[in-house]
């Protein structure tokens, strides 16, 4: 027997324009990198599909402009795709589509059940509100109405990522950006969500900082068993989180497998070329 | 050339329109029903949402209270009773049990409502989550998607910087366990009155063009976490200095020759008539 | 015996409205609507367009009323119109019917019919002019006589110029980009609710019964950097157009069976805008967009400024207030903002003491925390 899939992902495709007869009947060949020249109709993600497991971190890898992080934006409700399934085994909502659950549905699937580490923490935080409340944001919405039980989970969840009690009342607003990313991740773990999504987390902190905070991630998916989708243009940050990557080009996957696997014997050429530069 | 003036000002399609309005407002407590808004003889801010609610529904044999933050002489609600008046010749009182349409800004009476009564109270800002989104269109999704965090993270960051909620008037409720709606600014004394409420109460911000309603024996709970009470305005051991009342909202004042804080009934009506029943009482039936 | 409510209130506004009876009558003069009504036409003009109600008298009286003041009496005539039924609605009219007192384009020197430049302070400088002090009847009728021998004498119809539009003439070589014509029933913005994001035909009459100097504000920041619109004025109309309308009851559409209610003067302005616009096939391409500005009477700059603002918000997706339609729209109408402004002056008290409530509780914990 299979081990069920947590999250199924089946034939997301994002396009920005309204798409004609040449490239809606599917032809990859027919664009150039990822528009086509007919109608200028982009397409930012186009066909992809995957399935993650419980526990594991998949790792999405490619340049900007591939689409990564699109596909995210759509899988976190951000961005609605112009087609495509998502399935996530959970009692209720077995067998349906998420991507045609209502607003409110979505809202709550994305307040109980995933998580979100943006690469700019302005898109994840409330800078203005303190890090202790910016976690009690995610509960609350949650359904949480327990101040001293949001208060004590925000108060460990913030020594978890090394940031001090006696700041936890301070805006993050005058915090540093490795700060702000940690605060990010303690505010996307505060439910326990069964999904965690990390947008290009590292991208722009200091190499120091980032091997920090890449600790920080490798940690809590031990401890909490939580599935993660991790994007990044960083093959490092793939190689050192993921078990799993997919490799994408111009919105397309064109290559997935073992993370090992990838490094040690890409086969596309634009792979090939990725894990070089790497060594 | 001199005009002769409609019964309660308004043209009858006007009052048709806002009378739907209000309908859809009772039959969706707690929603925001938006409506065309018209212009009236008192300036927008001033009560022209709650005068609009009042205009429409009254009939010659109402009688009106209008009340300004408890007071029945107040200017503001003098001049409103004026043109209410002055424009349907009905009658007008100032006590509460006497009256079949309340208007008031930022109070609700001491004396309990009864069912045959509606209170109409003027809002200046409907919409409770203004604060935290400024976009209307945005803030109408929030309310379809019944997301409210925002209100709720509000009172959580109050308990985390100060040790407790510190809103002042205006505390935001639920209403019918569905939707935020802002109390107009009442203090968070009056909001136990909005509560499985005899009487119909209707709210009308007039520059913000909506209406909207707690219709009777409904359910209005204030936003409160569980380990954090909701907690009204505390007048522990005060009394009025006129009647003695305890337990009512109490208007804080300087004895100008003594220099002492005094507290007084903010409801003046409800002051009065204490003070007459006491009279009554001393003297017995002679008056 | 019996305690009675203390009429303060009454009393108080009593002796204020005789007070301010008296400000307006002490001086001993009088001044008569029709004064009013024809030598303060820009005044009367403005109070008919922010009041979105055509009718000068109406303005005028309003105006001696408000003893000039232009908030007030903009709020006395929309008070007065919300007491009106309104039964019809008049029938489109088209400006290229305008009769024409004034047009010039910025954009294009020779347009056909050419500029016409009418009555315009633009090129009067502004000096006081003291003889206005002792301004004299026979004087004037002397000058008025000499002025109307000099007019030109239009003997037939025929001799009658219509003046085609800037922009047809535009449109006739491809620069503008046609339309079919909308013929979907505007927003009546004063007897339905508004929601956003609204119709353009909404956004037009709030723009249009803005307040001059809040319309005129922020296209100005538009232009001055707070905004990407870089229009130029296409043409500037003003003049008088008929008011038809027709009685919904008869079944006729007949034109003829319309019936004629009056004129009155506008002013229009078409701003062009240039802006880079996908074609059919998905291809950049420069275009220009048309800014549209038009209100009651003359007043130029608010028509102008109107065309800016109708053409920044056809774009929200530019990220400056002026861009942003309930930025803009939610705040320029003047009855709303004078209206909330001065409601500072209502008494506070209740909130005020729930304020002091809270501040005091706050001030309270502090001191416990710190005592233990």
């Amino acid at each position: 027997m299979f081990e069920q899939p947590l999250l199924q992902v089946k034939n997301v495709t994002k396009k920005y324009g309204a798409g004609c007869q040449k490239c809606m009947s599917y032809c990859s060949t027919k664009l150039i990198k990822n528009y086509c020249s007919t109608c200028r109709t982009v397409y930012a993600c186009r066909n992809v599909s995957f399935d993650l497991y419980t526990g594991e971190i998949l790792g999405i890898v490619g340049e900007s402009g591939s689409g990564k992080s699109t596909l995210m934006q759509c899988l976190y409700f951000d961005v609605e795709p112009s087609s495509g399934i998502m399935y996530f085994d959970h009692p209720g909502l077995k067998e349906k589509n998420l991507f045609h659950l209502s607003a409110q549905q979505k809202r709550l699937i994305r307040h109980k059940k995933f998580g979100m580490v943006y690469q700019n923490p302005i898109h994840g935080l409330k800078m203005h509100y303190s890090a202790i409340s910016n976690i009690g944001e995610k509960l609350i919405a949650a359904g949480d109405r327990n101040v001293a039980k949001m208060e004590s989970i925000g108060n460990m969840l913030l020594r978890e990522v090394e940031i001090p009690v006696f700041r936890s009342k301070e805006k993050p607003l005058h915090f540093s950006g490795g700060m702000q990313q940690r605060v990010q991740i303690a505010k996307a773990l505060s439910n326990n969500p069964p999904i965690l999504f990390l947008d290009e987390i590292t991208t722009g902190l200091d190499l120091s900082v980032q091997a920090n905070v890449l600790d920080l991630i490798k940690n809590i998916q031990m401890e909490y068993g939580v599935s993660m989708i991790v994007v990044s243009h960083d093959l490092a940050v793939i190689r050192m989180l993921a078990d799993r990557t997919l490799v994408m080009l111009d919105g397309e996957v064109i290559e997935e497998g073992l993370t090992d696997q990838i490094l040690e014997d890409p086969q596309h050429l634009y792979t090939q070329q990725l894990v070089y530069s790497l060594i | 050339m001199k005009l002769t003036k409609h019964f309660a000002y308004f043209d009858e399609g006007a009052k048709k329109e806002i009378r739907r309005a209000t309908l859809k407002a009772v039959a969706i407590p707690g929603y925001q029903v938006p409506f065309a808004s018209r212009e009236v003889p008192i300036g927008r801010g001033w009560g022209t949402g709650g005068l609009q609610i009042t205009l429409s529904l009254i009939g010659k044999k109402d009688v009106l209270k209008v009340i300004d933050q408890g007071s029945d002489e107040s200017v503001n609600a003098v001049s409103i009773k004026k043109l209410v008046q002055s424009t349907t010749g009905v009658g007008c009182t100032d006590q509460t049990s006497a009256a079949t349409i309340i208007q008031s800004r930022h109070r609700i009476p001491e004396v309990p409502l009864t069912k045959e009564q509606v209170i109409v109270l003027q809002v200046p800002e409907p919409e409770p989550l203004r604060s935290i989104e400024k976009s209307e269109h945005k803030t109408k999704t929030l309310h379809a998607e019944e997301d409210y965090s925002g209100a709720w993270l509000q009172l959580f960051e109050q308990i985390m910087m100060f040790g407790r909620t510190t809103t002042n008037a205006n505390h935001p409720v639920i209403v019918n366990d569905r939707y935020v709606m802002a109390p107009s600014p009442i203090p968070r004394f009056d909001n136990e009155k909005l509560h499985q409420s005899e009487a119909l109460i209707l709210l009308g911000a007039g520059r913000e063009k909506k209406i909207y309603a707690v219709p009777p024996y409904t359910s209005v709970r204030s936003l409160a976490f569980d380990d954090y009470a909701f907690l009204v305005e505390n007048f522990k051991g005060k009394t009025c200095r006129l009647c003695g009342a305890e337990d009512v909202f109490l208007d804080e004042l300087v004895n100008e020759t003594t220099k002492e804080t005094e507290y007084q009934c903010n409801d003046t009506s409800y002051c009065l008539e204490r003070l007459n029943n006491e009279t009554t009482e001393e003297v017995g039936e002679y008056v | 015996m019996a305690y009675v409510a203390v009429k303060g209130g009454t009393k108080a506004i009593e002796a204020s409205l005789n007070l301010l009876n008296y400000e307006r009558i002490k001086a001993g003069k009088i001044i008569e609507v029709e004064t009013i009504m024809t030598t303060m036409r820009s005044l009367v003009d403005q109070v008919m367009s922010e009041s979105s109600l055509y009718s000068p008298f109406l303005a005028a009286l309003a105006i001696k009323q408000a003893e000039g003041s232009m908030e007030e009496a903009v709020f006395l005539l929309r008070a007065h119109r919300s007491t009106m039924p309104r039964l019809y609605h008049s029938e489109v009219i088209d400006t290229k019917d305008m009769f024409m007192e004034r047009r010039i384009s910025a954009s294009f020197k020779d347009i056909p019919g050419g500029q016409v430049l009418g009555a315009t302070t633009d090129y009067k400088h502004r000096l006081l002019d003291f003889d206005l002090v002792d301004e004299s009847f026979i004087e004037n009728e002397k000058w008025l006589n000499t002025f109307k021998e000099a007019l030109p004498v239009i003997e037939n119809e025929k001799q009658l110029i219509h003046y085609p539009k800037v922009v047809s003439y535009l449109r006739a070589e491809g620069l503008f980009p046609t339309y079919e014509l909308n013929n979907k029933n505007p927003i009546d913005i004063t007897k339905e609710n508004i929601q956003f994001p609204i119709e353009r035909s909404a956004r037009l009459q709030i723009l249009t019964r803005g307040q001059t100097g809040a319309v005129t504000s922020l296209g100005y920041a538009s232009l001055r950097g707070y905004g990407a619109i870089h229009p130029t004025v296409g043409e500037v109309r003003y003049g008088k157009v008929p008011i038809h309308v027709h009685v919904p009851t008869e079944t006729s559409t007949d034109i003829e069976d319309q019936y004629y209610i009056g004129e009155i003067n506008l002013t229009e302005v078409e701003s062009f805008v240039p802006i880079t616009a996908k074609d059919k096939d998905g291809v950049d391409e420069l275009q220009f967009e048309i800014g549209y500005g038009a209100c009651f009477g003359k007043n130029e700059t608010k028509a102008i400024a109107m065309s800016i603002l109708d053409q920044c918000l056809e774009h929200p997706e530019v990220a400056f207030p002026t861009h942003d339609e309930e930025y803009v729209l939610l705040h320029i109408d003047t009855v709303e903002s004078t209206g909330f402004i001065s409601h500072l002056k209502l008494p506070h008290y209740v909130t005020f003491q729930s304020k002091l409530d809270a501040i005091r509780n706050v001030k309270k914990e502090k001191a416990s925390d710190e005592a233990n």
